[in-house]
């Protein structure tokens, strides 16, 4: 931990060393910009820039912007300065063809050596656990190779154009009545007082015109959680379609997936390139078609993320068969809490579209209590036809 | 000042920092950047401006966010009522036109807002955005006009220019998320619950004439409820509300009246299942443990 990493002999200095670190963790998922380096750079200035550990502060300070981004900002940080795992990417991107390791670090492109910890350029021989397209990633990370599917295949552009306009027409039919504050409207309910008397100043304080308010109408927030599990891998085309259209519809929704853990989706389904939104939820959803622990990602996403994004104007959509491996009480504890937020819970079943079906899986009946709908889904026609069902919700 | 200065008079202060928040905030001052603070409710997100206001010797500017906040209330407004009185007056005197006109839009007729507030004084205010996430993204857009050109445009009136850039501290308790724009242009420290010997510091910053031994008690019992599974989990102000409930009962023992220490527990346990499930055994459980 305290070995600082050592930099080859021919590295061109300071500034091009943490024009690197940016760009290190900009291939660890961080946002930054020239901005964000420029600012670094001051800040190391402003700062006893020799002490790892104000440094350390400082660059977090500046090239984290959120809780989940400072908390693996640690991680990052050693790996490329305290020497803690290797890096792909050479140091100086302008100058990397002429970067050398120096006579100090052990290692060379052939990883004889099983020290070879000592240089932030030596290419990883030996760990071929990285994923094989990203280039820059921190090889420390652990890797679950569980049963990785490329979701590409499964989806076709077409169908996410179509799940788009079916997404906005199921949000649009969503909208909130219950907006507290009144605002001016030509045909509203009530009177608009203050407006009037503003407006009959002009005819000599005879209120003629009489203007009105009424409530407006609010759009809600759709989270949707769909659930990957073996069992739901026949459905799984129409519903990540759904949610790929779901995202690109409504700027404000959300969007996770769950197997036997739970994954947020949000920020890569918003990827322009619809195609290439599918690609990176491939990479995320590693285990995708294993088993389900709905209790479980339902109870994570309720002490986690619902705590930021979920609110009374949220509606939680659940897209599962509710075939649950863990005991059925955590599905209900877990909705229970859910609930208390204030926001409404949706449950669109595949398996409810047979012709006999029965709620009668267990995990399912004890969902049942807490849910404002119960719904069949499993294709795209079936999921345009909800709308009208959920205007009432 | 370098940071640890910093750290010190906000010590004076009664303000514990984290090193991270103290080299944080030494940035802010010094890059001239905004200083975004996460975290959640209780950690001492607001506070921090305000002994940061005491310690560089200036006003603190407060904008509470609130769902429907708008330009009316954080940055301007013309005071209708008194330019309304001022063209009745006006008409009387017999004054018409571009000179009434002059009048009513003028400095003296517009009602200052925090933002505006902020950037017209003489020496550079902390102003605190306090709860950025409960306005709706669309403030977040006023905003930014504001923290980067540091200047507001009124049209019956010409540009604002900043006399002073004030020192900005946000505050968030996530219950949106925040744009990314946002995000990018400020500086970002999360504020987690504090460790036992920081804890201890603030409640001896706070309540001086606590007992040592009673405040170990105070803060191990705070921390251990911290570890349980509560809806609300306390924050530095309830230990703080805590400790007061128990000095004002002259307690000098957790561990001695378990009916009383359960009675003041309403000053850490804020919902119906919390105060349930912490009964008088599992509280007199923890403060044993604490102790």
């Amino acid at each position: 931990m305290s070995r600082v990493t050592k930099f080859a002999a021919r590295d061109p200095g300071p500034a091009a060393r943490v024009v690197g670190f940016i760009a290190h963790l900009r291939e660890n998922g961080l946002q930054l910009g020239v901005a964000e380096a420029d600012l670094a750079m001051a800040a190391l200035v402003e700062i006893d820039a020799i002490k790892p550990s104000d440094s350390r502060r400082a660059l977090r300070a500046v090239c984290t912007g959120c809780k989940e981004e400072a908390e693996r900002f640690d991680d990052l940080f050693d790996s490329y300065w305290m020497d803690m795992g290797r890096v792909r990417q050479k140091v100086a991107p302008p100058l990397s063809n002429t970067i050398k390791d120096d006579v100090h670090s052990s290692s060379d492109a052939k990883g004889e050596d099983a020290q070879s910890a000592g240089s932030a350029t030596a290419p990883d021989g030996q760990d071929g656990a990285a994923d094989s397209d990203g280039t820059g990633k921190l090889i420390a990370t652990e890797n679950r190779n569980l049963n990785r599917r490329d979701l590409r295949d499964m989806v076709r552009p077409e169908e996410i154009a179509a799940a788009e306009e079916v997404a906005r027409r199921i949000g649009a039919a969503l909208r909130d009545k219950r907006s507290r504050r009144r605002v001016a409207a030509r045909k509203g309910d009530r009177l608009h007082f203050r407006k009037t008397i503003r407006q009959s100043l002009a005819t000599g304080g005879e209120p003629l015109r009489l203007l009105r308010k009424r409530r407006p109408e609010r759009t809600r927030k759709i989270v949707a959680l769909c659930d990957v599990s073996g069992s739901m891998s026949v459905y799984a085309q129409v519903f990540l379609a759904f949610l790929a259209g779901l995202m690109r519809a409504d700027t404000a929704a959300d969007a996770y997936l769950f197997h036997t853990r739970l994954v947020r989706i949000t920020e890569a389904l918003r990827d322009k390139d619809a195609m290439r939104a599918i690609g990176r939820l491939s990479l995320m959803a590693d285990g995708f078609g294993g088993g389900s622990k709905i209790g479980p990602s339902l109870m994570r996403f309720a002490d986690t993320y619902a705590k930021r994004f979920v609110d009374g104007r949220s509606v939680v959509l659940i897209l599962s068969d509710g075939y649950d491996t863990e005991p059925p009480a955590m599905i209900a504890a877990a909705l229970e809490k859910l609930r208390k937020r204030g926001c409404k819970v949706i449950w669109l079943n595949p398996l409810k579209g047979w012709a006999d079906y029965a709620p009668v899986a267990e995990g399912m009946a004890a969902a049942l209590p807490y849910l404002d709908a119960f719904k069949a889904a499993n294709t795209l026609a079936d999921l345009a036809a909800l709308e009208h069902d959920l205007v009432s919700v | 000042m370098t940071w640890t200065d910093l750290q010190t008079a906000l010590g004076r202060e009664g303000y514990v920092a984290s090193d991270d928040l103290a080299v944080a905030l030494q940035l802010a001052l010094s890059l001239g950047r905004p200083l975004l603070l996460e975290g959640a409710a209780g950690v001492g997100k607001t506070e921090i401006a305000r002994c940061l206001s005491a310690v560089k010797d200036t006003r603190l500017i407060r904008l509470q966010c609130y769902e429907g906040l708008d330009a009316a209330q954080a940055i301007y407004e013309w005071n209708y009522q008194r330019q309304l009185l001022s063209i009745r007056a006006a008409a009387e005197d017999g004054v018409t036109g571009k000179a009434v006109e002059d009048r009513i839009f003028s400095r003296e007729f517009l009602l200052e807002r925090p933002l505006l507030a902020a950037i017209t004084q003489d020496a550079p205010p902390v102003l605190l955005i306090d709860e950025i996430d409960r306005a709706d993204e669309e403030f977040e857009a006023y905003l930014f006009e504001v923290l980067s050109d540091f200047q507001i445009s009124i049209p019956e009136l010409g540009t604002i220019t900043a006399t002073t850039r004030p020192i900005v501290i946000l505050t968030s308790n996530g219950t949106r998320d925040l744009s990314d724009a946002l995000r990018r242009r400020c500086l970002y420290t999360y504020v987690a619950y504090p460790d036992r010997a920081t804890e201890l510091a603030i409640l001896k910053a706070r309540c001086r004439d606590v007992e040592a031994r009673l405040g170990e008690q105070i803060v191990g019992f705070v921390q251990k409820l911290r570890e349980e599974d509560l809806e609300k989990t306390p924050g530095i102000a309830e230990m703080l509300d805590f400790a007061a409930a128990l000095m004002g009962l002259g307690i000098a023992d957790l561990t001695d009246d378990p009916a009383v220490l359960q009675s003041t527990l309403t000053t850490l346990l804020k919902t119906q299942s919390d105060q349930a499930q912490i009964t008088r055994e599992v509280a007199g459980r923890i403060a044993g443990k604490a102790a």
